[in-house]
């Protein structure tokens, strides 16, 4: 691995030097301890919780925030910050998971195509463009539709909607590198093509891919809120901010602290995997001049 | 040019091919038989279930029931909406000027910030005007259309009551109460990417004033205000545009759900009703004249590229 690796100039390793930028970035380090909040109050949202989120209660029904519920109550009395913090888990997982399985999936595939050239490529970009030339949201309702409303189905129509941005983005870099003078020494000295894909291009698409991931899993939350809120998603009684906006919608005029909590909890977990994917770019961008 | 379209059709055609391949085969991931949905009360009656199959050739092999298909959709034919019982092409033609109304007023919204936005924060580069340029896109891009609607109407319409929370009149209707229907929606839209169209111009923008006609410009003591405007904004537009086009395309997915909330009855409701209803050719009609707009739309990008940019129409 190690003679792969770049040997900078001034005895500061790649990572290091990335770590070291992104820390600089202060609204990218803003946006990490976000998600650390988030993912924090997903994983221990059974303690963090004042009341359990399914349960309904006929005394007190779309109460407005106070020191008893400090984001009200909803429609059937249900407590509104404990529904907000377990819909964490929802969103968290869907964004999570199916831009792994979109990772897992199309880096494969993208690297394949990248390295073997010919029809191989022919056939993997054609399907790639294809896919690419529906609309996200639209693809993944259509996924949705027809799979069912659940969440699993809905977190697997979005990572299918997802992949062929990394297919892309993996098959453009196998190209480049394939064509590089270190590659060319690589194969010269017979590693055989999966050797040459696996230990000395995947290495070099890290960086690109982990930038696009961190801002595919912004677009994934929205898509599973989006989902949820046309009821494809995740299935009442369970919490999710998509349904739980989408019942906000009726109770406007009455109850508009009911649309307002989970709305804010989409937009900060976004912004917060914008803010940290734009950091990234910037630390690991090489060309990058700011030292 | 003339080869040049040729070519650029090639590459269309195969991609369109896949596509068709691709939506047709979302019936099969569908969990049910689509004739026990079709027949509704007469389920119980192999009979009726006999006869839609043979009806929608779902009792011949998959590749024939996708070449027929195929064949009609060349032909503009999309099938019938199982729910209303209209072809799905008429469905989707009634709708497409309502939702043509809103993508159009979200653009220009979208431009009109973006823009300027975008040339601003590169003129000011790394001062306190580029930094809140800054932040308005990134909060246009974290912000998710359906909740921002939610709230324009809480404000607009709940509180202010300014404007009305949902409904649609056409612009021939009544111009002034279309655009009262439509501002909200559009603005949701707009500003979807408006966002994304200050960071490709700020982009766009730096490149252009980094360039040596910049530079020879400055040096011929033009004011800074022409220099900008004449020779950078220029050249910075033409990648904008390219991708301006490319993010008209974004606006119809972005549609489905400010429809929604704002209950006009466009394209992206449809799809939702359709959803909803289980009415699925519909759903895959949607989903393939988004695809075909799409697909028309790169293609115009690169038509308008080649346009403002003299050099690239020799190739």
């Amino acid at each position: 691995m190690s003679a792969t690796t770049a040997v900078p100039l001034r005895g500061e390793s790649p990572a290091r030097r990335a770590v070291r930028r992104f820390l600089r970035h202060r609204l990218a380090v803003f946006g990490l301890l976000v998600i650390l909040l988030f993912v924090l109050a997903a994983v221990a949202a059974p303690l963090l919780a004042p009341a359990d989120p399914l349960a309904t209660s006929w005394s007190a029904i779309r109460k407005a925030p106070s020191a008893a519920h400090w984001f009200g109550t909803d429609e059937n009395g249900r407590d509104v910050l404990s529904r907000v913090l377990f819909g964490a888990r929802a969103s968290l997982l869907a964004g999570v998971v199916s831009v792994l399985v979109a990772l897992l999936v199309g880096v494969p595939v993208g690297l394949l195509a990248g390295l073997a050239g010919g029809w191989t490529d022919t056939i993997v970009s054609r399907i790639a463009d294809a896919m690419l030339s529906v609309p996200f949201l639209i693809l993944a309702i259509a996924l949705a539709a027809f799979l069912g409303p659940a969440l699993e189905n809905a977190m697997l129509a979005i990572a299918i909607t997802a992949s062929p941005v990394f297919v892309r983005l993996a098959r453009g870099m196998a190209m480049e590198a394939r064509a590089t003078d270190w590659a060319e020494a690589a194969r010269a000295l017979g590693n055989p093509p999966w050797r040459l894909g696996l230990v000395h291009v995947l290495p070099n698409i890290v960086p690109p891919l982990l930038v696009q991931a961190t801002l595919a899993i912004a677009e994934a939350i929205i898509a599973e809120a989006s989902l949820s809120f046309l009821g494809l998603g995740q299935q009442p009684p369970a919490p999710s901010w998509g349904s739980m906006l989408n019942a906000a919608q009726r109770f406007l005029t009455g109850a508009p602290w009911l649309a307002i909590f989970p709305g804010l909890a989409i937009f900060l977990v976004v912004l917060a995997f914008n803010l940290v994917g734009d950091g990234l770019r910037d630390a690991l961008d090489p060309r990058s001049d700011r030292g | 040019m003339g080869p040049w379209l040729l070519r650029r059709l090639g590459q269309v055609l195969p991609t369109l091919l896949i596509l068709s391949v691709l939506i047709f085969g979302l019936q099969q991931l569908m969990p049910g038989d689509p004739a026990l949905i079709l027949a509704g009360e007469e389920r119980g009656d192999p009979q009726v279930l006999a006869q839609i199959r043979a009806e929608l050739r779902l009792d011949r092999p998959l590749p024939e029931q996708y070449l027929h298909w195929l064949g009609r959709v060349l032909v503009g034919d999309f099938g019938f909406s199982w729910r209303i019982r209209e072809p799905v092409g008429a469905l989707i033609l009634a709708k497409l000027p309502v939702t043509f109304q809103l993508a159009g007023m979200a653009f220009a919204i979208a431009l009109l910030i973006g823009v300027p936005m975008g040339v601003l924060s590169a003129v000011r580069r790394d001062r306190p005007l580029d930094w809140l340029a800054n932040g308005i896109a990134l909060f246009g891009i974290s912000t998710p259309n359906f909740w921002l609607g939610i709230m324009l109407i809480l404000l607009f319409s709940v509180e202010l009551g300014w404007l009305p929370p949902s409904g649609y009149v056409p612009l021939t209707e009544d111009p002034l109460q279309s655009l009262a229907t439509t501002i909200m929606p559009a603005f949701v839209l707009g500003n979807s990417i408006a966002g994304v169209l200050m960071r490709h111009t700020r982009a766009a923008m730096l490149t252009a004033l980094s360039q040596d006609y910049v530079r020879t410009a400055r040096a011929k003591g033009l004011p800074e205000r022409v220099v900008v405007a004449k020779h950078a904004l220029r050249n910075a537009l033409i990648p904008v545009i390219t991708l301006g086009t490319i993010e008209f395309g974004r606006l119809l997915a972005g549609a489905v759900l400010t429809e929604q909330i704002f209950t006009i009855p466009g394209f992206g409701k449809l799809i939702v009703d359709a959803v909803f209803n289980r009415d699925y050719p519909v759903v895959q009609g949607v989903v393939l004249a988004t695809a075909l707009i799409f697909v028309l739309l790169s293609l115009v990008a690169d038509l308008l590229t080649m346009a403002v940019n003299p050099r690239l129409r020799t190739a």
